[in-house]
């Protein structure tokens, strides 16, 4: 279902409309609405020692055990002010539920996939691996996050 | 009679269920008449139906599907075309069928009812030509047929007959069994896992509340849970029978193929197991019987002159003990030649050849289970091809599981495997560093070691930089878990507290903050994100509703370093071990009575137990204790060493006891006090005038007594060794030694093996004791006065009968016993006198290997 919704990562807007949108810094993000399981407020983690610092730990989903990655370091952010907690987007993937920390929840977007453009050559860092496209909204840019190379590059991290 | 009963109700259930489909697949048939799999599959239906039929000689329901397999089998095999008329009769032998069930699941008999017309019809129709059913030319028949399947005309009669079947008489036992898939089963077993997590979140959360009703419900909620798992998981459990079910064909087809005599016996076929652990178990189990049966059990001939039945017994053995399964696979054959082993290691490169001497009995015993190792002479199509035992135990390791083996010579080989009863559920240690959870698998875990006080870092020592622990003698290896997880020390306190853990054959302390419970967890996979950490084997959700991490024993050994050492090094390291333990003994030390410090070498001591006083009853005038369903006779030993001074002292409860047993006897030694393990050598001697002590030494710095334990034994307990001195397989030993000390430590060791012991103390004494008794085996010390073993060795050499008998040289100090190694000796072997496992196998391989000097009856051979 999630790779269906992907078709388009090479390039093209998504199949589907509708958009989960969050802050990151002062980022804003969408992700496929149907890739979504749901949203939380913050957890209660626990820490994995010498996993990647990506990896901000472990929550217990009704039973499930998720890993959650912070997103601010996964786009090489500044880390979050003291006292900001920040918000979960489980998303779903090819190996089960992962949560993303994000600093804010947005809404559920329509967008107009005439607005749709390829990501500006000009992106750096991780950013530019992450993000598969922009929506050109009439306030503001819609940065379009690939969750399956959010989730799959902190893998390959994994082992360092 | 009942297990027939029950296959029988297994071959209905699987009828039922097979004749089920067969209507199905009849039906489909007649849609796809060519369809060669369909065919194939009606076919195997009714061959297996025939088949158990006469395994349990239904004769009938035997007659009327033989002649229907014939039919189908020519079918399948394109020699006829299938025709409406030939569907019907197959539905009608299908209808049969299940009459002639229905009233075998009723009466136990197959019914009145001959279906001798039926049977004659099939008959019929198998032998008449397949050009009569054939039309001309291929494709007009094909044609008919399908007209035949568009008009459904064949399947008419036969379903006119089933609607009446199926409402009367549907089966009743294939209504008390329904098939269910596995993977519905594994999802039952997950949620139950999410529900025992959820009942701990919820004890948690009652116990900070104060609330009756919620407690009530909690408590309910536990109940139903605990009862809930249970019979889940009793739905994945399968009897070990399911696999054993094979041995016996495996175990006849290796006799005849080995020209071997082997009978084999199973013991707790309905010991149950995880259907996963079955499966896994499966192989290494045929394995273990294949190996018995090839290496094991020698020949009849060998069997024969070896003085045992021709019919070597194979015993398989199940039982639960402790929440694990255990699994014995023993052979009553020749056992395992452990010099055999050794030589082999060397000549296979996997030990030098020094190392390999040094290695004890036991370690070098393990040497099999290295890859690449195979005792067998001849590689044969059965075993022998040197892969197979690593494999077993890396397999029995995976499922945490455990492999050991046990072997004398002469008598056998036996390979336990202890296994867990599930995967899922696993019972492990919760520990906390660096204010994080972590839970470490039970299967790992050997024992806690608290060091307290200001001192407890001291018990910390460096080698060259790395921290090691002096555990009862040797050294272990330490890792500090907050440093392998790079988490913050933890402040200063009062006590260290330590894991001793087994990783593969290697055993570390791993340091830890604190140490909480034990606690049932249901193991949860870590994401494909962790999944390149190596230091934890998964998460589980604890009471409180948080993740805490499994810990992976083999990673955190290897990410710390303790057990990065390469094999090479492992193996100089074992090396060491054994080279100390030529030269030294492992020996027991406690305290009885008046005797502060007495002494036993470990090697004759079974187990330490403690029993409370109440359960010590009295059998046969004798104060006894029941242990491992055996009547275990007590002896007080400060009574038998006549020290009855502080008898006044209140008695101790619980009362500790030293176990020592042979074989199927056993006795305990009621003392005072255990008081260590010491492992040393023992470098004063001086023997003792006392009865029941044989001298004393120095000990861990302090003088000890050698208790005599023939003498113990002998005193109190006397019937404990008359059985043992009337079984024959014990030998004559002849022990020329000077010192009493020396000669009274081996004689303890070799008694304790059933061998009769004569012993003498120079030359003369020992001619003598010859000329009046048959010995098998001499052990002589090398320094025998006047002019050592040699003379003795060229005094029996003037006498024919003296000629073949074996002699054994002592020796007491270990470079001897290295310089002699080189040259051509005097005497058939030599061995250190303070080893006392080592004199007793090379007693024992020396007797065997001389078979012919018969055994005449003897007293036991106490000299005076």
């Amino acid at each position: 279902m999630a790779t269906d919704a992907w078709t388009a990562k090479t390039g093209g807007p998504q199949k589907s409309n509708q958009f989960a949108t969050f802050f990151v810094a002062d980022l804003f993000f969408g992700v496929d609405v149907l890739c979504v399981q749901e949203v939380l407020r913050s957890q209660q983690m626990t820490n994995v020692p010498k996993a990647p610092e990506v990896i901000e730990g472990l929550i217990n989903l009704r039973g499930q055990i998720v890993t959650a990655i912070d997103m601010r370091r996964r786009l090489e952010l500044p880390p979050r002010g003291n006292g900001k907690t920040p918000m979960n987007m489980v998303v779903r993937t090819e190996d089960g539920a992962v949560s993303l920390l994000v600093d804010e929840i947005g809404d559920v977007l329509d967008v107009d996939s005439a607005t749709w453009e390829r990501t500006p050559e000009s992106l750096a860092g991780s950013a530019r691996e992450l993000i598969c496209g922009v929506y050109k909204l009439k306030d503001r840019l819609l940065l379009v996050l690939d969750t399956d190379k959010t989730v799959e590059i902190a893998a390959a991290m994994g082992s360092a | 009679m009942q297990e027939d009963q029950d296959v029988i109700r297994e071959f209905l259930v699987e009828s039922h269920e097979n004749l089920s489909r067969l209507d199905q697949d009849l039906v489909e048939l007649e849609t796809h008449p060519t369809d060669a799999a369909l065919l194939a599959s009606i076919f195997r239906t009714i061959h297996t139906i025939k088949g158990t039929c006469g395994f349990f000689a239904f004769s009938t329901l035997e007659k009327i599907t033989h002649q229907a397999e014939s039919l189908l089998s020519q079918l399948r095999d394109g020699q006829r075309e299938l025709s409406p008329s030939l569907v019907s009769m197959i539905l009608e032998t299908v209808d049969a069928t299940r009459k002639v069930l229905a009233s075998i699941e009723a009466t136990g008999e197959e019914g009145p009812e001959p279906f001798d017309d039926l049977t004659e019809r099939l008959r019929l129709a198998a032998q008449s030509p397949a050009g009569n059913e054939r039309r001309p030319g291929k494709e007009k028949q094909r044609a008919s047929t399908r007209k035949g399947r568009a008009a459904t005309v064949p399947a008419e009669p036969a379903r006119k007959a089933r609607p009446e079947e199926d409402a009367t008489k549907s089966s009743a036992v294939a209504d008390a069994n329904i098939r269910v898939g596995v993977v519905l089963l594994d999802k039952l077993m997950d949620l139950v896992g999410e529900l025992v997590l959820t009942r701990n979140q919820i004890l948690q959360f009652n116990t900070e509340r104060e609330d009756a009703a919620l407690s009530a419900t909690s408590q309910r909620l536990n109940l139903i849970t605990t009862e809930l798992q249970e019979s889940v998981m009793k739905t994945r459990m399968q009897p070990i029978g399911m696999v054993w079910n094979k041995l016996p064909r495996v175990v006849r087809d290796m006799a005849v193929a080995l020209d071997k005599q082997i009978r084999l016996e199973m013991d707790g076929a309905e010991t149950e197991l995880d259907r996963t652990i079955i499966e896994a178990i499966k192989d290494p189990l045929v394995h273990l019987v294949r190996n018995s049966c090839d290496h094991g059990i020698e020949a009849p001939g060998v069997r024969q002159r070896a003085g045992k039945p021709l019919q070597g017994t194979l015993t398989l053995r199940a039982y639960h003990e402790g929440g694990q399964v255990n699994i014995e696979i023993g052979d009553d054959g020749a056992g395992i030649d452990v010099a055999e082993v050794r030589r082999l290691a060397i000549e296979k490169g996997l030990l030098q050849s020094d190392a390999a001497q040094k290695l004890s009995d036991r370690e070098a015993l393990n040497l099999i289970f290295q890859p690449g190792f195979s005792t067998a002479q001849t590689v044969t199509n059965v075993s022998g091809r040197g892969v197979g035992m690593d494999v077993v135990k890396s397999n029995i390791e995976k499922i945490g599981g455990i492999v050991d083996v046990f072997s004398r010579p002469g008598q056998g080989t036996t390979v336990k495997l202890k296994i867990p009863l599930t995967l899922a559920i696993i019972p492990g240690l919760v520990v906390t560093s660096g204010g994080e959870r972590f839970v470490i698998p039970q299967v790992s875990l050997l024992e806690l070691i608290r060091l307290e006080g200001d001192s407890s870092d001291k018990h910390i020592e460096r080698v060259h930089g790395a921290p090691v622990y002096r555990r009862r003698g040797s050294l272990l290896p330490i890792a500090y878990l907050n440093q392998v997880l790079g988490l913050q020390p933890a402040e200063k306190a009062a006590a260290l507290n330590m894991v001793v853990l087994q990783a593969e054959d290697r055993q570390f302390g791993l340091v830890v903050d604190g140490i909480n419970d034990t606690q049932e967890i249901v193991v949860k996979p870590l994401g494909k994100q962790l999944k390149g950490l190596t230091v934890y084997a998964g998460a589980t959700i604890m009471g409180d509703g948080r993740v805490a991490l499994i810990l992976d024993v083999l990673g955190i050994g290897q990410h710390s370093g303790v057990l990065s050492e390469s094999r090479e090094q492992a193996r100089g390291a074992a090396e060491q071990r054994t080279r100390a333990r030529i030269d030294q003994q492992r020996l027991l030390l406690f305290r009885a009575g008046a005797f502060e410090r007495l002494v036993l070498p470990l090697s004759l001591v079974a187990r330490l137990e403690e029993f409370p006083r109440s359960s010590i009853e009295s059998a046969g005038g004798c104060q006894a204790v029941q242990y491992r369903n055996q009547i275990l006779p007590l002896v007080l030993l400060e009574n038998v060493l006549e020290f009855g001074g502080k008898g006044a002292e209140p008695a101790a409860d619980p009362v500790q006891v030293v176990v020592i047993n042979d074989g199927d006897r056993s006795i305990g030694l009621e003392v005072d006090q255990i008081l260590d393990v010491a492992e040393e050598e023992v470098n004063v001697r001086q023997s003792s005038p006392r009865k029941g002590l044989l001298g004393s030494g120095v000990v861990g710095k302090r003088v000890a007594d050698f208790l005599d334990l023939n003498y113990v034994l002998s005193a109190p307990a006397g019937y404990w060794f008359r059985g043992q001195h009337g079984s024959d397989r014990g030998k004559n030993v002849l022990i020329a030694e000077e010192s009493p000390f020396a000669r009274g430590l081996i004689r303890s060791s070799l008694e304790m093996a059933g061998h009769r012991v004569i012993e003498a103390a120079n030359l003369d004494t020992a001619i003598r004791a010859l000329e009046q008794r048959p010995v098998d085996v001499i052990v002589a010390a090398l320094d025998l006065p006047p002019q050592g073993s040699s003379a003795l060795r060229a005094a029996m050499d003037c006498r024919p009968e003296w000629k073949e008998i074996p002699l054994l040289a002592l020796t007491e100090s270990p470079e001897r016993l290295r310089e002699l190694a080189g040259q051509a000796p005097n005497f058939d072997d030599c061995q250190s006198e303070r080893d006392l496992d080592a004199v007793l196998e090379a007693v024992e391989r020396l007797a065997s290997a001389r078979n012919a000097v018969q055994v005449a009856p003897l007293c036991a051979g106490k000299e005076s």
